[in-house]
């Protein structure tokens, strides 16, 4: 039986890579439609067997798998290997990545229609798949390293896909650097971990790591730093670049230069959420350290709240959504903070539907609007595109947590946990997250309303071409509308408080928050007639009535506002001044020491007497001394013979003395 | 007396072989002496098949001692032979190209391939000079073969002069040895030294060691006996110099082996010391003056000596595992400098010689793909990974490193860095300069598939170096 499996693993990996190398190398060769058919079916076998083997793990009692497939290299002891560990927490994001991904793929052909690199971006996202799933399957460091590593390249290469531009190429340089720092933090985890436990394996590290709970390790001379604690931060820094969390998170907004099918495919539902998917992963770890689990709570409950405030001010469509992202993957990261490594996954899980869910209709809109995304020169839309209108609804109504939609489950899950941890800064976390709720409410509408209804502000050409997208767009927006619906009252029960994650997910009793959250848990409808009963319900229907106030009923006070609080206004708009403070001081200062280094170090000293001054030497020298071969026979043989009575001299004399 | 016979069958069939074609030549009125041509190509493969077919796989003796047969004679007569059969080819297209070609060239390489597959078998201080001399006389003749042009008469003159010189002093050395020792025979003479001589008859024996040290420096071109190298490769026409470049190194190695291994090996303290001299001053000599030189022929002539300096690290560590490291250096060698000519031959036509380095000048514009081949070439002659002249210079380095000469080891390494320079300097040239003109290139088809499949044998064997080590290693067991 594992067998079989393992060949269907293989294949759910090999798949879209096959797709990509065909769509990229061969692109021309397929052309358009060749690359897309391609594509789309690498993809869909992949989502198809994955949810096989969902079906397997779940329901049909199949074993978890874990096994090495290929060793690269065997060094010093230690062997790097590929293989694949595949238990309840990789099957979920398996399903996840891949159904999404193939939904994307799709949408794609509508999206990319008229462009010119259409084989190129078909390549490229397939990649992606393959690369995310090389990830999420991984049973060792080295790999995920190599999937985090791949993904990141790949979103790279759809963040400045448009290389024309010059903003696009600003931003994928930005979001390059800028995970560069998460990397290098992960790599140093990383090395922690081999230094430590001499092995990269997870079962192996996670089997010793309790050993080392009380271990210190002396960085600094002088003191003692908890071991696990400096793994776990390191390894964390990793997770905050990918999941763009605070101070990190400078890069997700600008990812959106990318096309629109990026967004929502890497830099909403899957890619963003791989420091989750990490942190979830080494739970073992995390559990053995507070003070990591403390430092993640705040980090997430700072990005949770301050990243949804900007998305207030934003016009463009895109970055509204992208501010949301960066406030719900900081959801996510309160609830590994505080343990609900389930919770965490669950609103990774929901999110993911919803949020591409959001963005692709984003992207229906803006191809409607013939790529405007400035959002105050939209207006009334729903008359002309009632299919992107009524999935827009189910995805903001999904976001803010609704009850009985998909976000509402996970997120009143979060909330909840967040109450009961007894963590430090916890309640400070309890108040950022459930303010947040009214300010998702609140942007999500403020979107919701001036794009769809109210005034129509286009221009008259733009107004005359309004139509509703075609089919490859909509079919996708309506297959992922089910999910952000209905996900939530199918999973909670199983996920959350039933023992899915037993064996993937470790949590030490002391931290067990959702397992306090279980034993009030009295299946899913009372969960959802309780959610009446507690503040974050009226939160987001304050926020959304807020916010049809503002824009609908009374569209002239936010102008108002806005002038009265405008220093505040203006702290956001200018997003808190970080960007400025990165341009100026790390981007500027970096450049002034590098050009000084070039000018002084590298130019004068370097170039001008090391290597210009040894070459130049050696030139005149060889100038010089190539003046012996004169030319004259009686030369060559003198120099013969001064030769021969130079050896004759120095070995002969030497035997005799 | 008759079975030893065998041993010898493939210089045997070779001798009439090329007796055949001097006097099928005399008779021969086809167009451009093809006929010649591909006759010695045959005589060439017959005696490839031969030796594959009567070499033993032991070490045997035959003529009393004179001859030998053992695997490294089987692999280097193989290995001369398949690079002459490459290099007849490529002198045949460029004499062709101008119209000058003389069925002599063929006649008189074939003598010479016998002179140094008699160099290879050698058992004795009599055998070495006889087929030294045969290859050395092969090769005057060759280069003066065109009378009308002055610099290769003058070229001949020299190498016949200092060759004689260089002679004399070998066979000076030669008979010092037979008078200490009383035998001519390698073995007997390892026997005597082994056997533990006297103060007397040890400064004697380091004396004719000396003279024949000297001689094999002059077959190398280790400095300071290199003087005729650079005259004589810019001097010659590009088809001969292709050949001095290439087979004959490769039976100076055997000539290195046989004396100072086979017959010397208990004076290796001696002539250690000798090689290190002569190794440093050829990598230093060799690789400096290189930069400054204008002419790609002369340049690859500094080039030479450059590599036989560090051919030689591999024969100072005395170890057998370090006379490989240098076999296979020299074999690479020969591969790359028979690229290397074959471009020059490649990119010139009738009356014009492309031995300017000006005449690479964006030769990636005109061609990219042979661009690419002389880009492999100089890469792999600068030792850059992973191309085989990278582990070339690895595997000897490695020896030297192992026999604790790390400073020498050190040195090499800062030589082939300057070395680096003017073979990188060619590359700049075909990809940063712009073409003096688009000239087409004119090469028969042939050509370009030898050229390419040349390249590409550098390429390949540079990610699998271990299968030529290994039979290196076993020719030396």
């Amino acid at each position: 039986m594992s067998s079989d499996m393992e060949s269907i693993y293989l294949a759910i990996v090999l798949a879209p890579l096959a797709g990509s190398l065909i769509a990229g190398l061969f692109g021309k060769l397929i052309g358009r439609s060749g690359a897309h058919w391609v594509t789309i079916i690498g993809v869909g076998i992949s989502s198809v067997l994955s949810m096989y083997a969902f079906k397997d793990l779940m329901f049909d009692g199949g074993e978890i798998f874990n096994r090495s497939i290929y060793t690269w290299l065997t060094t010093g002891g230690i062997s790097f290997e590929i293989g694949f560990m595949v238990d309840q927490l990789t099957v979920t994001m398996m399903v996840v990545v891949s159904f999404v991904s193939w939904m994307i793929h799709i949408y794609t052909i509508g999206y990319m229609h008229d462009d010119p690199g259409y084989q190129r971006f078909f390549s490229y996202i397939s990649l992606f798949t393959f690369a995310m799933l090389m990830l999420v399957m991984s049973n060792n460091f080295l790999q995920l390293f190599f999937g985090w590593e791949a993904v990141g390249l790949v979103s790279y290469l759809l963040i400045g896909f448009w290389f024309k531009r010059e903003s696009a190429i600003f931003a994928n340089l930005k979001a390059f650097l800028v995970n560069r720092i998460g990397d290098f933090g992960f790599l140093l985890g990383i090395a922690a971990v081999l230094m430590t436990f001499n092995t990269l394996d997870y079962n192996q590290v996670f089997a010793m790591a309790p050993d080392y709970a009380n271990s210190t390790i002396s960085i600094i001379s002088g003191t003692d730093w908890s071991l696990m604690s400096v793994i776990c931060i390191c390894l964390f820094i990793g997770a905050m670049g990918k999941s763009a969390q605070v101070p990190l998170h400078v890069w997700l907004p600008d990812s959106m230069e990318g096309p629109t099918p990026i967004s929502a495919l890497i830099h909403a539902a899957t890619m963003v959420t791989a420091g989750i998917f990490m942190v979830a992963r080494m739970s073992p770890l995390f559990e053995l350290s507070e003070t990591a689990l403390t430092f993640v709570l705040v980090i997430g409950s700072i990005t949770a709240f301050f990243m949804g405030l900007l998305g207030l001010v934003q016009n463009d469509i895109k970055r509204v959504v992208a501010y949301s992202t960066l406030s719900q993957l900081g959801y996510m990261t309160v609830a590994l903070g505080v343990s609900a490594y389930s919770a965490a996954i669950f609103h990774l899980v929901t999110h993911a539907f919803f949020k591409a869910l959001l963005f692709l209709a984003a992207g229906s809109v803006i191809m409607a609007m013939h790529h405007e995304q400035d959002m105050r020169k939209m207006g009334g839309l729903y008359r002309y595109m009632p299919i992107t209108w009524v999935t827009s609804l189910i995805g903001s109504l999904a976001l803010i947590g609704f009850p009985g939609t998909a976000g509402f489950y996970s997120k009143d899950a979060i909330i909840e946990a967040v109450h009961h941890s007894s963590l430090p800064f916890a309640n400070w976390a309890y108040i950022a997250v459930l303010s947040g709720v009214f300010i998702t409410a609140l942007y999500s509408f403020r979107l919701f309303f001036l794009v769809f209804h109210g005034k129509e502000r286009m221009d008259r050409n733009t107004w005359e071409h309004l139509k509703e997208s075609p089919a490859v767009v909509t079919v996708p927006l309506s297959v992922l509308a089910i999910p952000s619906v209905i996900l939530g009252v199918f999973l909670i029960g199983p996920m959350l408080f039933g023992d899915y994650f037993t064996a993937a997910i470790h949590v030490q009793a002391n931290h067990d928050v959702l397992g306090v959250l279980g034993e009030d848990y009295h299946g899913v409808w009372s969960f959802t007639l309780h959610a009446f009963q507690a503040a974050p319900v009226y939160l987001a229907l304050t926020g959304v009535a807020v916010a049809w106030l503002l824009y609908i009923k009374f569209p002239e006070i936010p102008a108002k506002i806005a002038n009265r609080f405008k220093w505040i206004h203006q702290i956001l708009i200018n997003k808190y001044g970080l960007d400025d403070f990165n341009q100026l001081v790390f981007a500027g200062g970096a450049r002034k020491t590098g050009s000084l280094l070039w000018q002084i170090g590298d130019v004068k000293i370097i170039d001008g007497v090391i290597v210009d001054g040894t070459a130049s030497a050696i030139r005149w020298f060889s100038g010089k001394i190539r003046n012996i071969q004169t030319g004259h026979l009686y030369d060559y043989a003198f120099t013969m013979i001064i030769g021969l009575l130079l050896l004759l001299a120095v070995f002969v004399h030497h035997i005799l003395g | 007396m008759l079975p030893q016979i065998q041993l010898v069958i493939p210089e045997l069939v070779l001798l009439c072989l090329a007796s055949i074609a001097l006097v099928l030549d005399t008779y021969s009125t086809s167009k451009n002496k093809v006929l010649t041509f591909r006759f010695v190509q045959i005589s060439l493969l017959i005696v490839i098949a031969l030796i594959f077919v009567v070499s033993p796989d032991t070490q045997e003796y035959a003529f009393n001692n004179h001859f030998i047969s053992d695997p490294m004679s089987v692999v280097l007569k193989l290995v001369i032979c398949i690079i002459s059969l490459v290099v007849f080819f490529y002198s045949y297209e460029y004499l062709k190209e101008h119209e000058n070609v003389k069925g002599e060239y063929f006649v008189l390489g074939l003598f010479a391939v016998l002179g140094m597959m008699i160099m290879s078998s050698a058992a004795s201080l009599l055998t070495i000079y006889l087929g030294l001399e045969l290859l050395s006389l092969s090769l005057y003749s060759m280069i003066a073969m065109h009378k009308d042009s002055l610099t290769a008469s003058e070229a001949a003159m020299k190498y016949f002069v200092l060759g004689a010189l260089a002679s004399g002093m070998l066979l000076y050395g030669i008979s010092m040895l037979y008078g200490v020792t009383g035998v001519l025979d390698l073995q007997g003479i390892s026997s005597f030294a082994n056997a533990g001589v006297d103060a007397d008859m040890n400064i004697m024996l380091v004396f004719g060691l000396v003279f024949i040290v000297v001689g094999i420096a002059f077959k190398l071109g280790a400095v300071p006996f290199h003087m005729w190298v650079p005259d004589i490769y810019e001097g010659s026409p590009t088809a001969v110099t292709l050949f001095i470049s290439t087979a004959p190194k490769i039976a100076a190695f055997a000539m290195t082996i046989r004396l100072l291994s086979d017959g010397l090996q208990d004076l290796l303290s001696d002539w250690q010391g000798m090689l290190i001299i002569l190794s440093l001053l050829s990598m230093a000599v060799g690789n400096i003056i290189a930069i400054s030189q204008t002419n790609i022929k002369r340049m690859l002539a500094y080039s030479t000596i450059a590599h036989v300096g560090f051919f030689l690290l591999g024969i100072i560590s005395g170890t057998a595992s370090g006379y490989a490291g240098s076999m296979f250096y020299i074999i690479v060698y020969a591969i790359m400098s028979m690229g290397s000519f074959g471009m020059i031959i490649f990119l010139g036509k009738k009356g014009y010689e492309a031995d300017q380095l000006d005449d690479f000048k964006g030769l990636a514009k005109r061609s990219p793909w042979y661009a690419f081949i002389m880009l492999i070439l100089m890469f792999s002659m600068a030792g850059i990974p992973p191309l085989i002249g990278f582990w070339a210079k690895w595997f000897v380095i490695k020896e030297v490193v192992a026999m604790g000469y790390v400073w020498l080891a050190a040195v090499a390494v800062v030589f082939s860095v300057i070395g680096a320079f003017y073979y990188l300097r060619i590359i700049k040239l075909m990809y940063f300069d712009e073409p003096d003109e688009m000239l087409a290139i004119k090469a028969s088809r042939e050509l370009r598939l030898v050229l390419s499949v040349n390249g590409m044998v550098i390429l390949i064997l540079g990610f699998i170096p271990g299968a030529l080590m290994a039979l290196c290693l076993s020719a030396l067991s």
